[in-house]
């Protein structure tokens, strides 16, 4: 790691413009808990901006998905590419999506071995707001990430059956549950000793979560057990719902299903999280 | 309630498991001065100011800061004080300005009031020019001068500063020192805990001398070194083989008992009045034993140390960085 030259001598530290500087800060009123998380979410936003690598996995992981998954079997699976797209866009942006959720129990596994967590946990503000603000911040990862596979999509030829507002409504649908799937990463991310056991858990519980589900096949097709699964699977509820809304079928019970689970998961993780980070010391 | 005192510790403890890290502190500091916590590493230090900081929480003892219990105002405390912990607390994936205006607008400024306030301390702390590199870039003694900034977004009346100066360069340290010297003269109180002898004999007006958990001396630095009574005579001799005879000679003239040294051909004898010192060496070029060198020490905090608890002030391999 390289060290910046100091060039600026302080031996300007101890004179005037410190004194200055320590005398003239009268103490502002306490933030509100919706301004603190909102100060969490920009550092997120600063975050992303300033280690921008992050953004690599959740950008190509959805293009490379798209692409093969389109191609290799496209002619096999629907006959041809073009309707094997129709297909399976919806799930490739659920997928793509859910994987980055994972990230949010890295961060803040990553946070709690630093300095900074004990100066945020000493200041008089609502104690959850660091965490709430890192998932809000996150859910701009996902925003980002399910605009690529959309973009994506409609470059290769993929008709929305739903309209402009059918597609904005399943990327939305998609955001709010890896939002709450976020919870669960983040209370990974408090038990796990280390970023990369966080990670490796994470996609080691999403992948069976994520393939077996309805997202590349038609379940019908599959034996039985496996079928019975892949149908209590909340991932296929959530892509059900999102290729009825990009498909102009929509029912309020698949969407209903999917907002019932994403407030399950947020019930359950949420305080699950918040207790453990107090607990932690 | 008048709360006279800025730190008020009772029986303060704390055990990790089977260790245990803190083991009934007491403490009582003034307010408006800056006050030492002296001990090795493992000596309970950082678990001692993270319970005050209300960060962990105490499992025996009590104590208040500024008047306000840690446990059951553990918020009314937050607002008072800022610590800056032993890993320097700031975010090294944002810029020395970005860390400032976040800490601004967590605690209440808006936004533009948080920039300005931000500019303002970088000025102040010779950040200016790194202010928009990342923190992760940053030379030790930026980092730890923007710490010291981030602490101070708001003036806190209560600093803690956990080792604010280790694995620093001599430069650096000093700039560190002038703030918190700066700090204390405008009035705020400063728990600075440190394992360099000389820093606490430096700033603090009081220290508390803590081992094993325990505050094992406190007082004035002046009466600390008192304590342990007054300096030492070092002697070199030319040729080691004289160096029993030379020593049995001191001892008997400066009525204390000689410490060999490590060194074959050195020796020292405590001696209380240094006016004696000029006699004493005079004696043993009259019995005609060469001496290559001698001096006289005050003591250091480094032997008041070794007077109180016996051993060194070194790491006794005792985790603390867990605490």
């Amino acid at each position: 790691m390289s060290t910046a030259p100091e060039k600026t001598v302080p031996q300007a530290v101890a004179d005037a413009t410190l004194n200055a500087a320590l005398s003239s800060s009268a103490r502002p009123p306490r933030p509100s808990p919706l301004s603190a998380a909102k100060t969490f979410g920009w550092r997120g936003m600063l975050k992303i901006k300033h280690v921008p690598e992050q953004l690599i996995d959740v950008t190509l992981t959805p293009v490379l998905f798209l692409v093969m998954f389109t191609y290799l079997f496209g002619g096999a699976m629907s006959g041809s590419t073009s309707e094997y797209l129709q297909f399976i866009l919806p799930g490739i942006l659920v997928q793509s999506v859910l994987f980055t959720a994972v990230y949010s129990g890295v961060a803040l596994n990553t946070d709690m071995t630093k300095g900074v967590v004990d100066r945020f946990r000493s200041l008089p503000i609502w104690r959850p707001a660091p965490l709430v603000g890192a998932v809000i911040g996150d859910s701009v990862r996902f925003a980002i990430a399910s605009t690529i596979v959309v973009a994506l999509g409609f470059a290769l030829g993929f008709d929305a059956g739903g309209g402009i507002g059918g597609v904005l409504g399943a990327m939305l649908l998609v955001i709010v549950f890896s939002f709450a799937l976020s919870w669960v990463f983040t209370t990974v991310g408090l038990l796990m000793r280390s970023p990369s056991a966080v990670m490796n858990t994470g996609f080691m519980a999403l992948f069976p979560l994520v393939f077996l589900s309805n997202t590349l096949v038609d379940p019908s097709t599959l034996p039985s057990a496996l079928e019975a699964f892949v149908n209590v699977n909340p991932v296929s509820s959530l892509v059900t719902a999102a290729r009825g809304l990009m498909g102009g079928d929509a029912s309020a019970e698949d969407i209903g299903l999917v907002l019932a689970e994403a407030g399950v998961l947020v019930a359950i993780f949420a305080p699950l999280t918040v207790r453990l980070y107090r607990g932690k010391s | 309630m008048t709360a006279t005192l800025a730190i008020e510790a009772t029986g303060l403890g704390k055990s990790f498991g089977k260790t245990r890290a803190v083991d009934g502190v007491d403490l009582a500091v003034e307010r408006g001065a800056v006050y030492g916590v002296l001990g090795p590493n493992g000596a309970g230090k950082t678990t001692t100011i993270r319970m005050l900081a209300t960060l962990l929480r105490p499992d025996s003892g009590s104590a208040r800061v500024l008047g306000h219990d840690i446990v059951t105002e553990a918020d009314a405390v937050r607002g008072l004080v800022s610590l800056t912990g032993q890993l320097a607390s700031v975010d090294d994936d944002l810029t020395g300005r970005e860390n400032l205006i976040l800490l601004g607008r967590l605690l209440g400024y808006r936004t533009k009031q948080a920039r300005v306030r931000a500019d303002e301390l970088l000025a102040a702390f010779g950040l200016e020019e790194a202010a928009g590199r990342l923190v992760k870039n940053y030379s030790g003694g930026m980092r730890r001068r923007l710490d010291l900034a981030a602490s101070i977004v708001v003036t806190p009346e209560l600093m803690f500063l956990d080792e604010p100066t280790t694995g620093l360069d001599p430069r650096s340290r000093n700039q560190v020192w002038d703030i918190i010297r700066a700090l204390a003269g405008m009035g705020t109180t400063v728990l600075l805990c440190t394992q360099y002898l000389d820093e606490a004999d430096q700033l603090a007006g009081r220290i508390a001398v803590i081992d094993r958990g325990k505050v094992i001396a406190e007082g004035t630095p002046t009466s600390l070194k008192a304590s342990v009574g007054g300096g030492a005579l070092r002697v070199r001799l030319v040729d080691p083989g004289q160096r029993d005879e030379a020593a049995r000679l001191l001892g008997r003239v400066l009525e204390a008992e000689p410490h060999l040294e490590a060194d074959p051909s050195a020796f020292s004898v405590r001696i209380d009045d240094a006016e004696r010192a000029a006699d004493a060496v005079a004696e043993l070029s009259g019995a005609g034993l060469g001496l290559a060198g001698f001096s006289l020490a005050q003591p250091s905090l480094d032997e008041v140390f070794l007077a109180l608890t016996g051993h060194l002030a070194e790491d006794d391999d005792v985790e603390e960085a867990a605490a």
